[in-house]
C-alpha cells in the first residue's frame, strides 16, 4: 500500500478500514541467502539496501525484541555531516544526502527537519578548530557558515551572552543539519524492506553462530536453527555478546549515555545547539519537548540508566548556556547502551570468518549514520568489498594504527 | 553508584576516575607479538554482568582500585587495591 495525502483523505471518509499492517510477521524459513542479526536502524537499513541496491531479497532480519526497540527508538535524533577527518567526512556526507531523499525513497514521513545546527565556541583556539572543521565540510561539498558573536545572537538571542565563565565567541552553523523522527526511520526502512520480500522476524533471539571450517553456516535462535552463508552482526551495544558467539573479542566497550526530555512547550528553540564547554546539546521536538543530553557517564554499563552526577552536570550546563529553560520540567530520561570503540569511530568490515560481517562501534553517533551504514554494509555483504566511503572503518585499524580519532583525544576505551 | 575504597570507606562515584577493564593488569611482556598488544590495549570481553575494572580514587587517597561490579545493575560487589591484585592473574 502506497501512502499519500489522497489515501489519508479517502480513509478518513470511509472509516479508516483500509489500512493494513506496515509489514508481515513471517515464520522463519530454514535457510536464507543472508541473515541480519539486529532489527534496529542499521540492521533494517542494511536489509533494505541489500534488497533495493543488490537484488538480494531472500534475507531475514532477526530481532530479539520488537523492531526498533534499541537505540533507534531512544536517541536525540540529530542528523548532521560536520565531520573533519578523511574517512568520516565522506561517509557522513553520503549519509546526509541519503537523508535528504529518504522520505521519497521510503514513501514514509520520517519528519526530517533541516533546521540548522550550531556548534558554539568559547575561545580563540576553539574558533580556529571550528574554522578548520568548516573548511573541511565545505571542501567535502557540505555547508558551513562561521558566525561571530553577533551572528549567533541573531539566531539564538536567548543564550546567556553575559556570563563570563564560558563567553560565547561565535558558532559554526551547519544549515543542512537538523533532526528526524527516530522511530519513523526504523519503521520506514522496515516497511520498505518487507515490501521487497525481506522477512522481518521479531522475538527471535540469536543464541549461537554456526561456523564450520572457518565459514559461517547459519545461526541458532530461540525459534530454531536458520542456515545462511552470509551473516551480518548489527547489534550496537550488544556487539560484544554476539561477537563472542563467533569466538571474537571486539575493540568495543559498551558505555552509558543519558538523555532527557522536558514537558511539551511552545516553539522556543528552532535549531540544534551544541555547547562544547559544558558538553551539552539541545533541540526541540515537533511535539514541543526539549530534547537534550551531554556526555557519557564514563564507565562500562548495560544498565540502560545512568547515575545522578551526569544528570546534575547536564542540567548545570544547560542552565549556564540558556537560563530560560530553568522553569521547564524534565519529563523523562533514559540511558542508551553505546558501543564505544577506542578512537570513537565505527566499524563496517568483514571478520576473519568467511561470510561473517560486522557493523558496530557507532559510539554515541549512530542515528545520523543509519542510511549510509545500511548502504555500505549492504555493499560489503553483497560484493565482499568495502564501499568507497566506508573503507576506513576497518576492524583491524587499532592493530595497524590507522585510527580515526575525530576528537583527537587518543585511542583508549575511556576517552571517547 | 557508590564505591567503597579500602582506604577511605564508602564514597560517591564522582571521586573516582574510571580507567577500564582489568585487561590492563595483564600487560604483555617484553618482545610480545603485536597481536598481544592489540588484545591488551583494545580488545575487550565487554561482559553484560559481572566485570572487573580499574578505577582511580582521584579525589581521595589516589589509590588504584580493582572493582568487581555488575554492569547490568551497577551493583558493586567488591573493591580491593590494585596493588594487592596479583599481576597477570587478576
Amino acid at each position: 500500500m502506497r501512502y499519500s495525502g489522497l489515501k489519508v483523505i479517502t480513509e478518513g471518509l470511509f472509516g479508516n478500514k483500509g489500512w493494513g499492517p506496515a509489514w508481515r510477521s513471517p515464520e522463519p524459513k530454514a535457510e536464507y541467502d543472508a541473515i541480519i542479526i539486529g532489527g534496529g536502524g542499521h540492521g533494517l537499513s542494511t536489509a533494505y539496501y541489500l534488497a533495493k541496491n543488490h537484488g538480494l531479497t531472500n534475507i531475514a532480519v532477526l530481532e530479539k525484541g520488537y523492531l526498533g526497540s534499541g537505540n533507534i527508538g531512544r536517541n536525540t535524533t540529530i542528523v548532521r555531516a560536520n565531520y573533519f577527518l578523511p574517512g568520516n567526512s565522506e561517509f557522513y556526507s553520503h549519509s546526509l544526502k541519503l537523508w535528504e531523499g529518504l522520505e521519497g525513497e521510503l514513501n514514509y514521513n520520517v519528519m526530517h527537519s533541516q533546521r540548522g545546527l550550531i556548534n558554539l565556541f568559547h575561545s580563540d583556539g576553539q574558533r580556529d578548530a571550528f574554522v578548520r572543521r568548516g573548511n573541511m565540510m565545505i571542501s567535502q561539498g557540505d555547508d558551513a557558515i562561521l558566525l561571530d558573536r553577533d551572528g549567533v545572537r541573531e539566531h539564538l538571542p536567548y543564550l546567556d551572552f553575559e556570563q563570563t565563565r564560558f563567553p560565547i565567541y561565535g558558532g559554526l552553523l551547519h544549515p543542512r543539519g537538523g533532526t528526524a523522527r527516530h522511530d519513523a526511520v526504523a519503521w520506514g526502512y522496515a516497511r520498505g524492506a518487507d515490501r521487497r520480500g525481506v522477512d522481518l522476524i521479531q522475538n527471535c533471539e540469536v543464541t549461537g553462530i554456526d561456523i564450520e571450517n572457518g565459514r559461517v553456516r547459519g545461526v541458532q535462535t530461540t525459534r530454531g536453527a536458520i542456515r545462511a552463508k552470509k551473516v551480518g552482526i548489527i547489534v550496537a551495544g550488544r556487539s560484544g555478546q554476539v561477537a563472542a558467539m563467533a569466538g571474537m573479542r571486539l575493540p568495543v566497550e559498551s558505555h552509558i549515555l543519558q538523555a532527557f526530555v522536558s514537558e511539551g512547550l511552545k516553539p522556543v528553540i528552532h535549531h540544534v545547539i551544541s555547547f562544547g564547554m559544558g558538553h551539552f546539546y539541545i533541540s526541540q521536538s515537533d511535539k514541543g519537548g526539549l530534547v537534550f543530553g551531554g556526555d557519557l557517564d564514563f564507565y562500562a554499563s548495560y544498565a540502560a540508566r545512568g547515575n545522578l552526577p551526569m544528570v546534575e552536570h547536564v542540567m548545570e550546563a544547560g542552565m549556564t548556556l540558556m537560563p530560560m529553560i530553568g522553569r521547564a520540567k524534565v519529563l523523562r530520561s533514559w540511558g542508551g547502551i553505546m558501543d564505544m570503540t577506542p578512537d570513537g569511530s565505527p566499524i563496517i568490515d568483514k571478520t576473519h570468518i568467511d561470510g561473517l560481517f560486522i557493523d558496530c562501534g557507532w559510539n554515541y553517533g549512530g542515528f545520523k549514520a543509519v542510511p549510509a551504514s545500511g548502504w555500505c554494509m549492504a555493499h560489503l555483504m553483497a560484493t565482499g568489498e568495502s564501499h568507497a566511503v566506508a573503507r576506513r572503518f576497518r576492524l583491524d585499524r587499532f592493530a595497524t594504527g590507522h585510527l580515526l580519532d575525530e576528537e583527537g583525544t587518543g585511542s583508549q576505551h575511556n576517552l571517547h | 553508584m557508590r564505591i567503597t575504597c579500602p582506604l577511605c570507606g564508602e564514597r560517591d562515584r564522582r571521586e573516582f576516575y574510571y580507567y577500564g577493564a582489568d585487561d590492563y593488569l595483564r600487560r604483555p611482556g617484553e618482545g610480545a607479538a603485536p597481536a598481544a598488544w592489540d588484545a591488551y590495549l583494545h580488545l575487550r570481553d565487554n561482559p553484560a554482568g559481572v566485570t572487573r575494572d580499574l578505577w582511580y580514587h582521584d579525589m581521595g587517597c589516589a589509590a588504584w582500585l580493582l572493582v568487581e561490579r555488575n554492569t547490568v545493575t551497577h551493583e558493586v560487589l567488591s573493591v580491593r587495591l590494585a596493588s594487592e591484585a596479583e599481576e597477570g592473574a587478576a
